[in-house]
């Protein structure tokens, strides 16, 4: 047990480690620049700009500086926005809260509904009730997020006015955003949960539990559902980075704090390490909820073994 | 499989007509209601968007300021938008910007996945181990956040927006190809090719290639809907599309700025993506039920 959480927890390191070294190669080696873009935008001379540029260590080789920013971020260096003259890393923490936020919300919307239309539609198999689940589920996976975002704002914020138009300052206020965001994630869940119920349902398991008499209900919650639901919590786990790439684009919508909203605003504002830290934070984060989903996928299907 | 065994009789009459994979696979397309549905309606939207200048008189781009804010009638279906654009006609003529920028996206994406994961599952060993650790840096990150990385780091354009899709989607095909690859390797088939002299590049093109082929094909048609998702998404930040581009992202960004006093134009250019996302899912769903199912679950 011991050696296999340790194993995973050594794999993820890796894999952060991997996708930051590919995020810093991405944004220092790509054409196009950011890092000019950002200090012309900074408003600083071509003397100026040669003196911050040698300053912040651009004109050393590429591979010192990837050294230098591996040194630096191992200890929770990301460097220092130009603009507010902070470092990077307290900035992105302040944010992480209102962002887990919606993802969190948005996770709930998405397995309450996901499960209840791709359970049912498994069990009602072929009948009306299953065509019109799978094509509500595939109606939701085909909305652009945003545009269902804007759509919750008019309808019941400025004209039934239930709802905040935007902001994140109480509970009330991730309702619409969680909703925008969870409904496509229920409409990926339903489809899998109806194949994964599906599948259990034929199992030898199923049917040796109908042949001695079990009720039908029982059949279904207590000998189907409780395996189907093991492979739903990877596929959480694995889609976590849907939601959070899609709260980035939700937050801009309704004007909520968090990540998302601050890598975009230090785009615009090319805030280059402030986007560099945000990006690679998200992307740890997820790698963290698989690692998390990983161990926890032990405690719920104790037939895994953890050689 | 067991459909065939319960139609054993009406089997037996067709079984004689249908010797070709292709006509075998027509036929499984056709008997999926979805998947014809979703052709006609990807059948329809094309056509309205080559002949985008014969469905409206209306031009996508110069103002009309006497127009201006009119909700949908008889002359503007759509409505019009602040310079009195008809929204109907920008809708139609982003639906070549959208579906093009979406096409070249997958086709970057697969093109790429597919010579990665050919190479990989071909030599095997470091070659193999060193791609796939990268893939799965790739993977690692969420789609539309990598995406968005590229398109920082290149510079916010339709062109750059192309690539960055394209190249985030890649794992995917990769990984599915380099499956198929493996499998492919061990047929009797491939080792004859060998004996008889064939070259890695013979044996790969001519004889590997064709195996990917299925997976790849289905997953570049359920790839369309989420490359044309991510465009969309990616003008809307403002990453894309430049205005006055009838790119349907933008339109939606558009309409955001006016939503309480004219909810039509961000209203009806989301629809059309809805349209195009779901028509294009339902061809997908059928095109894998008729040529993979082993897909089904995973994609």
């Amino acid at each position: 047990m011991i050696g296999y959480v340790v194993n995973r927890t050594l794999a993820a390191v890796v894999v952060v480690f991997g996708v930051s070294s590919l995020v810093f190669f991405m944004l220092h080696l790509l054409p196009g620049d950011a890092v000019t873009i950002m200090l012309s935008e900074f408003g600083a001379s071509a003397v100026e700009e040669q003196q911050l540029r040698e300053q912040l260590g651009l004109t050393d080789p590429i591979l010192v500086q990837y050294g230098r920013f591996l040194a630096n971020a191992v200890q929770g260096d990301f460097g220092t926005s130009l603009f507010s003259r902070r470092p990077v890393l307290p900035q992105i923490f302040e944010q992480l809260p209102k962002t887990l936020e919606l993802a969190v919300a948005a996770t709930i919307v998405g397995v309450l509904f996901g499960a209840f239309f791709g359970i049912t539609a498994a069990v009602m198999r072929n009948t009306w009730w299953d065509s019109i689940s799978m094509l509500i589920s595939l109606l939701a996976l085909s909305m652009p997020n945003f545009w269902l975002g804007l759509i919750f704002i008019f309808v019941f914020s400025l004209n039934l006015g239930w709802f905040p138009v935007q902001g994140s300052d109480t509970l009330w206020h991730v309702v619409l955003p969680a909703f925008a965001l969870g409904l496509s994630f229920a409409g990926l869940l339903a489809r899998l949960f109806r194949s994964t119920m599906l599948e259990v349902l034929g199992q030898d398991f199923v049917r040796t539990a109908r042949a001695k008499g079990v009720a039908e209900p029982s059949v279904i919650n207590r000998h189907a559902l409780k395996n189907a639901l093991i492979p739903i919590v990877t596929v959480i786990g694995i889609n976590f980075g849907f939601l959070l790439g899609g709260s980035v684009i939700i937050e801009i919508v309704f004007a909520r704090q968090g990540i998302g909203n601050l890598i975009i605003k230090a785009i615009f504002a090319h805030d280059f390490y402030l986007v560099q830290g945000g990006i690679i934070v998200t992307a740890a984060l997820f790698v963290l909820v698989n690692l998390i989903v990983d161990l926890t996928y032990g405690i719920l299907d104790p037939r895994i073994s953890y050689a | 499989m067991a459909e065939a065994a319960s139609a054993a009789p009406a089997a037996h009459r067709t079984i004689g007509h249908e010797r070709t994979p292709t006509q075998i696979f027509l036929r499984e397309f056709r008997r999926n209601r979805g998947a014809v549905v979703g052709t006609v309606l990807f059948a329809i939207l094309i056509l309205l968007v080559i002949f985008a200048p014969y469905v409206t008189r209306f031009d996508p781009v110069e103002p009309n300021y006497a127009a201006r804010f009119s909700p949908p009638t008889a002359e503007h279906w759509f409505g019009t938008d602040r310079n009195g654009r008809d929204i109907f006609t920008r809708v139609v003529y982003g639906g070549r910007i959208s579906l093009l920028v979406g096409v070249v996206a997958v086709a970057i994406g697969s093109i790429l996945g597919t010579v990665f994961g050919l190479i990989s599952g071909f030599y095997g060993g470091v070659i193999d181990n060193a791609l796939m650790r990268f893939m799965d840096f790739v993977l690692a990150m969420p789609g539309i956040l990598l995406a968005i990385t590229i398109v920082f780091a290149l510079g916010p354009s339709l062109v750059n927006v192309m690539i960055a899709v394209g190249f985030s989607t890649m794992p995917q095909y990769a990984r599915v190809v380099r499956a198929s690859v493996l499998s492919a390797k061990q047929l009797p088939y491939v080792e004859a090719a060998r004996a008889a002299g064939a070259g890695d590049g013979a044996v790969m093109g001519r004889h590997i290639l064709p195996n990917v082929f299925a997976p790849v094909l289905v997953l570049a048609t359920l790839g369309l809907g989420s490359a044309v998702l991510s465009v969309a998404a990616l003008s809307f930040l403002g990453l894309g599309a430049a205005p006055p581009t009838p790119e349907w992202g933008l339109l939606i960004s558009d309409g955001r700025g006016v939503l309480r006093r004219s909810w039509w134009v961000a209203t009806f250019p989301g629809l059309a993506i809805m349209v195009t996302v779901l028509a294009v899912n339902l061809i997908g769903d059928g095109l894998r039920d008729a040529l993979d199912p082993r897909l089904r679950g995973q994609v």
